[in-house]
């Protein structure tokens, strides 16, 4: 019987298009190595879910070792996946705070052509849920205010000083080098 | 580096873009960089000459650093410029039209100066897009140095976000050395009360404690206070670094469990972390039963009753997985997991199904309390649940139900992901254990399986093998199919070998060049394992000439080897097994070519053999080939001539009545015959003398001229009974029959199956059949719609405007129009997207006469409901483009 003694971790998050196509996606677990592992990876998920009804609640299955939560949406579809002895609500907290913080950062317009247009603001999101596999925060509103906290604290001053040392260290680092 | 730049392909949709210059202009930068100070504009010109014309949308963020840009390179030229050239890479990066293909390959440490660089900027959301990429680029350590001190600001600063997300790339990029370093700011960060920064510390800790543990060992003070934050995400970090740090010491563990088990976790995922950390005790400890309590137990038990329902599953999860569990510790698991089953929530029913299922293995009277809700999620619309259900309802019901599920489970096997199919097959493997008596049809369940998988490869082979004879040698190189074949005599099974010889032995029949090799290859089979396989070969080197010199092939030999084999199997076999050896000839010609309907009892015993080499042709047959080949078979129908169109069968009769009749319409030339397929569903009636009386009142210009009676109709065993009649030739003439179905009935003593000698006469209504106009074209597809238009020409064509009145939708609307005339619908017009408001069907076929038609229709929606369409049509024969425009006019 499994021992899970260890954290909850979250293996990837997927967000695909309605033709299984990448919008964004974050890997967090090594088991897919290679572009194209993941790629298919992503193939596979897509066409072992793509029937089923998952609009109004999320909806869960079991391939090949791996619990995927996923949620779909307009064109878009989320995906989380985690390892099949973790905790299934658990994952499911992750899949909804990563649709509620999309929802959010896209002002309810969630669908593929508004979330590339914001892909900026995805890829960020997508790295405050989760931390090399270590679930990072799973309240939705939150996260998308870790996203475009970007005006808090804005008239705090930048010392300039310090950057310009900084490139100086950088300069003379790429020179010596170059002089190598 | 450029392997690094993958990982970074890795995060984004498409693939980042990385459209550098050539080295040439990393010399310019080179001299831009002496002087640091000079000629701003002209590379700021250059920068906005670069730029793409047509360049797409950018995120918001980005689209602000531009005015930025413009501020800054007055204070410094160099950096300004230089930031411009980034960014417009960075454009790229949100390009929705991303192509893999432009993808060019850069060294990722160009990028990483480049973008370091953007650390000039005052933004905070491209600072963050900055944190992102350095984070996927992971430079060495040399690079490292030119970030670290920004970083290292950035982590002091006082906005938090900064200091956050600092934090997180600088523990990401970081080596031992470094760490020393900035461990001061760490520990800090653990305690900061910006929840925000705690966690970020915290995770970086987790992470940093597999690469440098004895220094993130010495936050455990810190980390410890974290752990009674207000904040549950840093409850939640600090908890599971503080158990990382002290996993191995035992004592150090139990004795956190002992203090946080009393109750001052709030944060569920932390819940969580606790519930297993303390079942890892109750592991340890072993089972401390001669009290009859488990330490802790009541703390798991009490978890049952919290809020979150993740810590609710958490609980009875590890209840149920606790070594040497009782029925008293398990029940009120089981009864929070019965509740979850009826959750709405998809993922909640999955999780409790899943427990139950692997409770059930090991205790399944814990489980027998939830059957009620296992069976209602046998229909759970996702498949992983009710598979779940079943299996666990196996392991759980009685005897009596075995059967039951077994059938439900038969009906979606094909439709469930290998995993679960594996659930099910170890499920059926303890039931063989639990209940030795229905090891039978437990076993039979499991060979079905793989039969049924490989009856369906094998007559897709043997399908594919008689194509390849017939159609192969007419193709302009036959020899290149002859490996292929052959390769299949080496690895099938018997049916597909045999079938391959047939194959070899149609092209050596069409291809005359080829029968030396042919010979060579024939001559192998006749040493096959299989004696169809054997014969086969033995006949075919016969029939081809014997010595396999190059001759011309025989007509004989042509017409056994291609021929339709008319002789219905079912009577060839009872002739053969009637014929006496003797003087005279076995001759199949005096078989009869009707196909006599089976009695029962004979029928049974031929069902259960197992079907024989290639495929029998036994019940009524149903495609066009073979309607053809049927009706030539009787000899009244022969002299018809072609068949034109045989149609799908129309129902006569509602389901489930007494008698069910279907009709098949077969049109010829100058008649038309219908074929009433009849079945009797009373066990206990035996019908004779079946016939369908036709009135053709309503159909003027048809005359019957015969019609054929069924001898008998046991129960349960179709047979046809036929009507022909005559109308005038080459037209597309339409009329209404209406039909009685007379019989003689006999009773049938249902223990015996012997049928009363005296019958009675009775008859029976039939519903009303109609020869349409759509009956007279062929469904035939042409490859491009487009030129076959253009060659037909404008001759004969009609065009006409009608209006549909209210329709359901459109694509309801284009259905009705396309099964209206029969024909063929061409490059997918018939599926209209939805919400369209006009749309364009193109059709295909051929009138009877054999005049090639096409139409092109155009809906659209005329007001909320109404559809209006054109009607364009153009044949070979005017007369036809107006019968199509009648057919719809008239429709």
């Amino acid at each position: 019987m499994a021992h899970h003694v260890s954290c909850p971790a979250i293996k990837n998050i997927l967000l695909l298009d309605s033709e299984g196509k990448r919008v964004a996606v974050k890997y967090f677990s090594d088991e897919w190595q290679t572009n194209s592992a993941k790629l298919s990876f992503e193939k596979f998920v897509f066409s072992k879910t793509v029937k089923t009804n998952a609009r109004t609640e999320a909806e869960i299955t079991l391939l090949e070792n791996n619990i995927i939560i996923y949620k779909f949406v307009q064109d878009l579809h989320f995906f989380v996946t985690g390892s099949d002895d973790e905790n299934e609500i658990i994952l499911s907290s992750v899949l909804q705070g990563f649709f509620d913080a999309v929802t959010l950062l896209l002002r309810n317009n969630v669908d593929k052509r508004e979330a590339l247009e914001n892909l900026d603001l995805i890829l960020l999101c997508l790295d405050e849920i989760v931390d090399g596999g270590m679930i990072l925060e799973t309240n939705g509103p939150l996260i998308a205010e870790k996203v475009t906290s970007h005006n808090m604290d804005s008239d705090s001053p930048l010392s300039e000083q310090t950057l310009t040392q900084a490139w100086a260290t950088a300069r003379e680092h790429l020179t010596r080098t170059l002089l190598k | 580096m450029i392997a690094k730049l993958g990982n970074l392909c890795g995060l984004n949709a498409g693939f980042f873009v990385f459209r550098r210059n050539s080295e040439e202009e990393e010399e310019e930068e080179e001299e831009e960089e002496s002087r640091c100070s000079s000629s701003t504009t002209r590379r700021q010109g250059k920068y906005l000459e670069d730029s793409p014309p047509s360049a797409p949308p950018m995120a918001q963020p980005l689209v602000k650093k531009d005015d930025d840009h413009d501020d800054e390179a007055e204070y410094s030229p160099f950096m300004g410029i230089e930031k411009g050239s980034v960014l417009q890479e960075a454009r790229v990066f949100n390009d929705p039209q991303l192509d893999a293909r432009r993808c060019s390959q850069v060294e990722a440490t160009e990028v990483f100066f480049a973008v370091t660089k953007l650390f000039q900027s005052r933004d905070l959301g491209l600072r963050r897009m900055v944190y992102l990429i350095i984070k996927e680029l992971s430079p060495s350590s040399d690079e490292v140095i030119i970030v670290t001190s920004s970083l290292m600001k950035d982590m002091n600063s006082k906005t938090d976000m900064y200091r956050a997300n600092a934090i997180r790339v600088l523990c990401r990029i970081t080596d031992g050395t470094l760490l020393t370093q900035i461990e001061r700011y760490l520990k800090q960060a653990i305690v900061d009360k910006n929840p925000v920064v705690a966690s970020a510390a915290l995770v970086s800790g987790i992470h940093l404690l597999q690469t440098n543990p004895e220094i993130v060992k010495r936050w455990s003070n810190e980390v410890q206070e974290a752990v009674q934050s207000r904040s549950p995400l840093v409850q939640f970090h600090a908890l599971a670094l503080l158990h990382q740090i002290r996993q191995n010491d035992r004592l150090a563990v139990s004795k956190l469990v002992t203090s946080l088990t009393r109750g001052s976790v709030r944060s569920p995922l932390a819940q969580c972390l606790l519930i297993r950390y303390t079942s890892q005790v109750i592991r340890e400890s072993g089972n401390n039963t001669q009290s009859g309590d488990r330490p802790f137990y009541d703390f798991l038990e009490s978890c049952l009753r919290h809020k979150s329902e993740m810590v609710i599953f958490e609980a009875a999860r590890e209840i149920t997985e606790l070594n040497g569990v009782t029925s008293r510790e398990l029940t009120p698991a089981i009864t929070v997991l019965q509740l979850f089953l009826s959750s709405s929530k998809p993922v909640l029913r999955f999780a409790a199904v899943r427990t139950l299922n692997k409770v059930a293995m090991k205790h399944p009277m814990a489980v027998t309390n939830c059957n009620i809700d296992m069976e209602s999620l046998i229909s759970d619309q996702n498949r992983s649940i009710a598979t779940l259900a079943i299996t666990t309802l196996l392991k759980t019901g009685n005897e009596s139900s075995v059967d039951r599920l077994m059938k439900q489970i038969t009906n979606f096997m094909s439709d469930i992901a290998d995993e679960f199919k594996i659930v099910v097959v170890e499920a059926i493997r303890s039931l063989c254990l639990k209940f030795p008596l229905k090891y039978r049809s437990l076993m039979n369940f499991l060979s079905n399986i793989l039969r049924e998988e490989d009856c369906e490869f094998t007559y897709l082979s043997t399908q594919i093998l008689h194509f390849l004879g017939v159609e192969g040698p007419k193709t302009s190189d036959p020899s290149k199919y002859i490996r292929y074949i052959y390769n299949r005599v080496h690895l099938e099974n018997a049916t597909v070998r045999a079938s391959a010889v047939s194959t070899l032995a149609k092209f050596g029949a069409a291809v005359d060049e080829l029968k030396p090799r042919i010979f060579v290859l024939l001559r192998r089979c006749v040493f096959d394992s299989d004696d169809e396989v054997r014969d086969r070969a033995t006949l075919y080197q016969n029939t081809l000439g014997g010595d396999g010199s190059v001759v011309e092939t025989d007509k004989d030999v042509k017409d056994f080897l291609f021929g339709s084999f008319d002789v219905p199997l079912v009577n060839l076999e009872t002739s053969l097994k009637n014929y006496e050896p003797s003087e005279e000839p076995f001759d199949i010609n005096a078989v009869p070519r009707e196909v006599k309907s089976v009695p029962l009892a004979d029928k049974k015993a031929a069902t259960k053999k197992p079907t024989g080499l290639g495929v029998s042709s036994n019940g009524p047959p149903s495609t066009a080939d073979s309607y053809e080949r049927m009706l030539l078979s009787i000899p009244e129908f022969a002299k018809f001539g072609k068949l034109f169109k045989s149609s799908a069968p129309v129902e006569l009769t509602e389901a489930e009545t007494e008698y069910a009749v279907n009709v098949v319409k077969h049109i010829f030339d100058k008649h038309v015959v219908f074929q009433y397929n009849c079945t009797n569903t009373i066990p206990e009636q035996l019908l004779e003398d079946v016939i369908v009386i036709v009135d053709a009142s309503e159909a003027e210009e048809f005359s019957e001229v015969l019609s054929k009676p069924l001898r008998s109709l046991p129960y349960d065993s179709p047979g046809q009974t036929f009507v022909a009649f005559e109308k005038p030739e080459g037209l597309a003439t339409v009329g209404k029959f209406s039909n009685i179905l007379k019989f003689i009935v006999k009773e049938v003593d249902p223990s015996t199956g012997e049928a009363e000698e005296d019958g009675v006469e009775d008859e029976y209504q039939l519903e009303d059949l109609e020869v349409v106009a759509g009956d007279y074209i062929l469904k035939v597809g042409v490859s491009n719609f487009r030129n076959a238009w253009e060659t037909m020409g404008a001759d004969c064509e009609r065009v006409d405007e009608y209006g549909l009145g209210p329709r359901e939708s459109l694509a309801e609307a284009v259905n009705t129009v396309i099964n209206l005339l029969g024909m063929q619908p061409c490059e997918g017009t018939e599926v209209v997207p939805p919400n369209s408001r006009s749309h364009t069907c193109l059709l295909s076929g051929v009138y009877i006469g054999n005049v090639k038609v096409l139409v092109r229709l155009s809906f659209g929606l005329d007001g909320p409901k109404d559809v209006a369409m054109k009607l364009a049509v153009r044949s070979e024969d005017e007369s036809v483009s107006d019968a199509i425009h009648e057919i719809v006019a008239s429709g």
